[in-house]
């Protein structure tokens, strides 16, 4: 159990281990992989939305000098495949497999048709070029509300909602989600006041600055080697060999450095149609994507419609809350629309309420998880609400969630009452804080707005090794994307009481540590961090049975103190403590190397929460908003390494940020992306936005050794409601739909 | 006896039940009782996470459950 206690390593923050590699250039990403007589992957991408594939030609691209390898999607193994793919809305394995490659049919603009390798990259695609695909031109589906009419042209033909009782006929509807509790349409009865709207957030992409990469050699004997770049090399192996009808000890993936992820590099893409084309050429074959391609064909998130009634007493007391959103999946299934269900109304104890949520086939990219997916879009919505709420009753935002404030033994909307969760803590930090006490700047309007992620554990596996001069070696299957790496160190530093500089991280293939699962769901540091702790206290266990064969007394006489064995109390030994370092010394006559490890499957998750405020101004002749200050507050249960917290505090404001302010997916009237490029799809850089101040909150979770939450997710969910709500007050206006660009602004500014 | 509460996808299945209580011991024996009621429960149950007395779990199996145990059935969140 996690307690009240002082660290030495804990919460200290230490220069990352994996900077200087990434500063100086050395750092090995998913393209900076090359090998002897390696030549280049390219894919055809579909240039149309929706179409039949009547033939696919690729005799003229393979007789050109210089290529090696063609394929489509008559290369794969047929037949159905089973499972589900990583990652939240990964999706099944058959549709993430028609999704690496089409079939029958395209689905989206950008779906991978056919590829080639050559010796070039310029070879391949011209080889591309030579590539005869004969298509029926289908009418496509891009409107999430017109795509859940029965009426509606379908995207597959062969998605049926998923109820318990098959329906008679096919729809674009894949799944639903609902929850209830209590009588909603009393609860309405009871409020004094009601605010009922329609709120819309647009298909945002993850926008990693690093685009998907891979590098695959695979023998005449078809085994080999997968370099790429992932949140999960474990998983990603078994997608790939699971598509190709191959056994998954035939393959070894191997985790480069990655440039981020966010969600979208928990499904794969290219390492598929590298490892054909290598295994049919003979040859590694590099792919790497453009950006053009990352944007057309890899994961965004979802664009959402939510439809929000909440009502409340004049006491700022939620009676009743109701809520309908649907999500875009894109072509296949796999919308975070029960995540949504769960999170809209979480931190709130509210007793009657209902949420509807839909995950809806339209042809778009398929959406991939993105940080706390699809928590952002459905409490945009109903952060957005609750504001309105407190101007209309003349609240301040912060009392109005304090009066509603979840807390331990509240029950969640999604069933279970919450351990000890520190949202109110967070709320009151924010409430006097300097940032929020001080008065709203000339012509800004403050928004405030709360997040919530669940936090996940799953399977983690690490190894520890004592060298022989006593230092540490941590070997781990957890991608490092967010200095896990780091945490992983002073987790292990803590517990064998040595020093960090003395310990060292490795992610290793999955030849070199066991099974683990994606790094995703704001799990690594709690899980693998768990695993890794595990893995300490066996050394430990086991240096003390050494000490005790040393000094010839009965292990349960020994104690590990500051990193070294000593006698316990009462022992009458005259001997001098033993060191991990001598104990490794000596550990050839002890019983050889001091190593140990730990598998598990982590339960007990404690739930994030946090409160964002910020000062935004909206130039009222360009529509543009400036964001004066932004404040982000946040339980973390224990911050391992608060550097690294502040950080995924920050990158998750800047993100939702982005998301509220400008991102968005703009498709033409036939389902073509017409900005897929940072240049027309603006993220936000350096001098948009001002220093995101942090607030680091701790209540320990209780169910992990020093207390960990994870942090990674619940940072991007506040931020859009943070957004819409300022400039919202800013302009005495309610604004509902995202991002708020200049355009749109100006829209709302001139009626 | 032990509290279980379905998941609003469960209760298609159980026609409309959304609450029992179980003399169960564990984890295992309580879905064995729920699967003995109710056999179109199994593919939900595999696909549900489940909260025993507030604490979450992905994959519970046979985790002991004592008689004042409240047990939630709920979506499985994985995340990004």
């Amino acid at each position: 159990m996690a307690e009240a206690v002082e660290y030495k390593q804990i919460g200290t923050t230490p220069v990352r281990p994996d900077g200087f590699d990434k500063v100086t250039g050395r750092a090995q990403f998913g393209a900076d992989v090359n090998l002897p007589n390696m030549i280049h992957g390219k894919v055809l991408r579909s240039p149309h939305a929706h179409a039949l594939i009547k033939s696919v030609d690729l005799s003229a691209a393979l007789a050109i000098p210089g290529v090696y390898a063609a394929i489509s999607g008559a290369d794969f193994p047929g037949g159905r495949l089973e499972g589900e793919a990583g990652g939240e809305g990964g999706g099944t394995m058959n549709d993430i497999a028609k999704n690496v490659m089409a079939r029958n049919k395209v689905m989206y603009h950008g779906h991978a048709v056919a590829a080639v390798a050559a010796s070039t990259p310029r070879l391949a695609e011209q080889a591309l070029l030579a590539i005869k695909v004969e298509y029926e031109v289908l009418e496509p589906v891009l409107d999430v509300v017109k795509a859940m009419d029965p009426s509606s042209t379908l995207v597959n033909e062969e998605n049926y909602t998923a109820l318990p009782e098959k329906p008679e006929k096919p729809s674009n509807v894949a799944n639903v989600g609902h929850l209830e509790r209590g009588d909603v349409e009393e609860g309405f009865l009871a409020a004094d006041v009601v605010i009922e709207r329609e709120y819309k957030c647009p298909m945002a992409h993850q926008g990693y600055i690093e685009p998907h990469a891979c590098v695959a050699s695979i023998d005449e004997r078809g085994r080999g080697t997968v370099w790429c770049s992932t949140q999960g090399h474990f998983e990603h192996r078994a997608a790939t060999s699971k598509m190709l009808g191959k056994n998954m000890a035939d393959l070894k993936f191997v985790a480069t450095e990655i440039g981020g992820g966010f969600g979208g590099k928990t499904v794969v893409y290219l390492e598929p149609l590298a490892t054909m084309m290598s295994e049919k050429s003979g040859r590694p074959v590099k792919m790497t994507m453009s950006r053009e391609e990352v944007f057309r064909a890899t994961g965004p998130s979802s664009a959402t419609v939510a439809r929000v009634k909440v009502g409340l007493r004049k006491d700022g007391t939620i009676t009743a809350a109701k809520s309908w959103i649907a999500f875009e999946a894109g072509a296949f299934s796999g919308a975070p629309c029960m995540p949504g269900a769960m999170s809209i109304y979480a931190p709130y104890a509210i007793e009657n309420f209902v949420v509807d949520t839909f995950d809806v086939l339209v042809n778009k990219p398929k959406v991939a998880a993105y940080r706390a997916p699809g928590a952002p879009q459905a409490m945009h919505a109903f952060e957005s609400a609750l504001d309105e709420a407190a101007q209309q009753l003349g609240m301040d935002p912060i009392d109005l969630r304090l009066v509603n404030a979840a807390d331990e033994g509240t029950q969640a909307p999604y069933g279970p009452k919450f351990p000890p969760i520190g949202f109110k803590a967070c709320l009151l930090a924010a409430k006097n804080h300097p940032n929020y006490t001080k008065p709203v700047p000339e012509g800004a309007g403050r928004g405030v707005a709360v997040g919530f992620w669940f936090n996940v554990g799953m399977q983690s596996s690490a190894e520890v090794n004592i060298n022989e001069n006593g230092s540490v070696m941590i070997i781990e299957g957890s991608p490092d994307i967010g200095g896990s790496r780091a945490s992983m160190c002073l987790m292990a530093a803590e517990t064998l009481g040595v020093d960090y500089d003395d310990v060292r991280a490795q992610v290793g293939d999955t030849e070199s540590t066991g099974f683990c699962n994606v790094t995703g769901g704001s799990r690594t540091t709690f899980a693998t961090g768990m695993a890794v702790t595990q893995a300490c206290e066996a050394v430990i266990a086991d240096c003390k049975r050494r000490a005790a064969m040393t000094w010839g007394v009965d292990e349960d006489q020994v104690e590990w103190e500051d990193g070294q064995a000593v006698p316990g109390p009462g022992v009458n030994a005259d001997v001098k403590p033993l060191s991990l370092a001598e104990l490794a010394r000596k550990a050839g006559k002890t019983g050889g190397p001091i190593t140990a490890r730990a598998s598990l499957n982590a339960q007990g998750a404690g739930a994030a929460f946090s409160v964002n405020f910020g000062d935004l101004r909206v130039d009222p002749e360009t529509g543009k908003v400036d964001v004066l200050s932004f404040t982000a507050i946040q339980d973390a249960g224990r911050a391992i390494h608060p550097a690294y917290v502040e950080g995924q505090m920050q990158g998750g404001a800047a993100q939702g940020i982005g998301w509220a302010l400008n991102e968005e997916y703009i498709f033409d009237d036939k389902g073509v992306l017409e900005n897929a490029g940072f240049l027309d799809y603006r993220i936000p850089v350096a001098s948009d936005l001002p220093m995101i101040d942090t607030q680091i909150i701790e209540v320990p979770n209780p169910s992990h050794p020093f207390g960990v939450r994870g942090v990674g997710e619940a940072p991007i969910v506040a931020p859009l409601a943070v957004c819409a709500n300022a400039v919202s007050r800013s302009l005495g206006k309610r604004i509902t739909d995202l991002p708020m660009s200049p355009p749109r602004l100006l829209d709302a500014i001139e009626g | 006896m032990v509290k279980v509460v379905l998941a609003n996808t469960m209760v298609e299945v159980t026609g409309g039940q959304r609450q029992v209580e179980l003399a169960v011991v564990n984890f295992r024996e309580l879905t064995l009782q729920l699967l003995a009621r109710w056999p179109q429960l199994e593919e939900p149950l595999q696909r549900s996470a489940v909260a025993i007395d507030g604490q979450i779990y992905q994959d519970a199996f046979a985790e002991p459950l004592d008689p004042k145990s409240e047990v939630f059935f709920m979506p499985r969140i994985e995340g990004g």
